[in-house]
């Protein structure tokens, strides 16, 4: 006759016997991965969604992100009624120089060599010669001519009859700031080289050693 | 009906016991050692790339800056793989007929995009940024190895939690000037210790705060 002792020990042994298929299960279930690769689409992730298979989408054109109004015509062009412009539309600081001088060491040394010769490393393994920054034409020029080269390049040619461009525009990786500065660095570039004793303030001429 | 096991099957029957938890041990152990292996997590493979691009040639032998091609490592999170159009900068003068660079030439004329292979990745539930690293004395070569003698790059660090955490709970172990981040042949001055805790304190590193989950998890 069964009791209800001898039924409950019969379903803890049964439990015993077969418990660990259900923990087996349950320890499978822990194997899931839907953290570790989310469906998200992180930088440069591919996708077949679009034609071009990329998942970063190009701006639709014509639309402006929040705070890049392009107001400040000559902040961004360097340019008053299509005359290229001789001052800065700011400032210009020893913190700006700074600046300018750590951005053209990254982007313009790399051709124009750290203290604007046109020679380099780089430039050597190429065909053309690139721009000296103390050549007359140059130091002529308004600082805005530099702006304007940074932000379009430079062609030689006309670019619709067998010209080609020289010089890359650098508008997608140096902001229009930061161009400012490296033209006001190459302003203190010049000045370097035709620099005399009387651009140095009396006070500091002594440490010259003369 | 006579006896199928011997006597001694008994004995047999206990080493078994005895065998079998080893064996549980060891597997866990070996599981274990495998998914922490350099062979399980990448470390030390040269990926081949689709254009067979040197950073030993640019970065070291040329000397080019990291920034003049992943501009935006110092502003944003994600350390941006150059665009078609920056390799052209030089290439379209450079070497433009090489053969090596015939996919770079063709995505610049089609506009289709040159498929660089990941070398470096963090799972999703990672939110890492680059920005505030550069930002905060961390130097490339702390986390990318150097990168300017590799003329295929690789994984040099495991880039699992326990080895974020050892940054991340002593940042004075490796923080250096901000304008040494992208110095590839930093080395660290002898007084580090003292040195970084200053760095860390003069950077406003908040210690307390870089062991809180949600500055990696979000």
């Amino acid at each position: 006759m069964q009791t209800l002792r001898s039924r409950r020990r019969a379903t803890l042994t049964r439990l015993a016997r077969y418990g660990w298929v259900g923990l087996m299960a349950m320890l499978l279930a822990a194997c899931h991965s839907d953290m570790y690769s989310q469906p998200k689409f992180k930088t440069y992730a591919p996708s077949s969604f679009f034609a071009d298979g990329r998942s970063s989408r190009p701006n639709v054109p014509g639309a402006v992100a929040v705070g890049q109004v392009k107001t400040d015509t000559y902040l961004y062009t360097a340019k008053v009624d299509g005359v290229v412009g001789a001052v800065m539309p700011f400032p210009v600081t020893a913190d700006l120089l700074a600046r300018g001088q750590q951005q053209f060491t990254i982007y313009c040394s790399v051709c124009h060599g750290v203290a604007g010769f046109g020679q380099s490393i780089v430039a050597e393994r190429g065909a053309l010669v690139p721009a000296n920054f103390h050549q007359q034409r140059l130091r002529d020029a308004p600082i805005g001519h530099f702006f304007d080269v940074i932000t379009n390049g430079v062609y030689r040619g006309d670019p619709n009859n067998g010209g080609y461009q020289s010089m890359f525009s650098y508008a997608a990786r140096v902001t229009p700031e930061d161009r400012w500065a490296i033209a006001a660095y190459i302003r203190a570039l010049q000045l370097s080289q035709n620099a005399t004793v009387d651009d140095v303030p009396p006070a500091e001429r002594a440490q010259l050693g003369r | 009906m006579g006896q199928i096991f011997p006597r001694n099957a008994n004995l047999l029957m206990r080493l078994s016991i005895f065998a079998g938890l080893l064996l549980a041990v060891e597997l866990t152990l070996i599981l274990g050692v495998y998914f922490r292996s350099n062979y399980f997590r990448q470390i030390n493979v040269a990926i081949e790339q689709p254009v067979p691009y040197s950073h030993q040639l640019h970065a070291g032998v040329l000397g080019i800056d990291c920034r003049y091609c992943h501009v935006s490592v110092a502003t944003s999170s994600f350390a941006n793989i150059p665009a078609t159009e920056v390799c052209m900068t030089c290439h379209s003068q450079i070497k433009s007929n090489s053969e090596k660079l015939a996919v770079v030439r063709e995505s610049y004329a089609t506009g289709k995009s040159v498929e660089w292979l990941r070398v470096h990745k963090v799972p999703d539930f990672v939110y890492f940024n680059h920005s505030i690293h550069i930002n905060k004395g961390i130097g490339c070569a702390n986390c990318h190895g150097q990168i300017n003698t590799m003329a295929v790059v690789w994984q040099t660090q495991p880039l699992y939690m326990g080895w974020c955490l050892n940054c991340h709970r002593n940042p004075e172990k490796y923080i250096r000037p901000r304008d040494q981040v992208f110095n590839m042949d930093y080395v660290q001055p002898e007084n580090q210790l003292q040195f970084g805790a200053e760095l860390v304190k003069q950077y406003g590193v908040n210690k307390a705060q870089l062991t809180n989950c949600s500055i990696c998890h979000r």
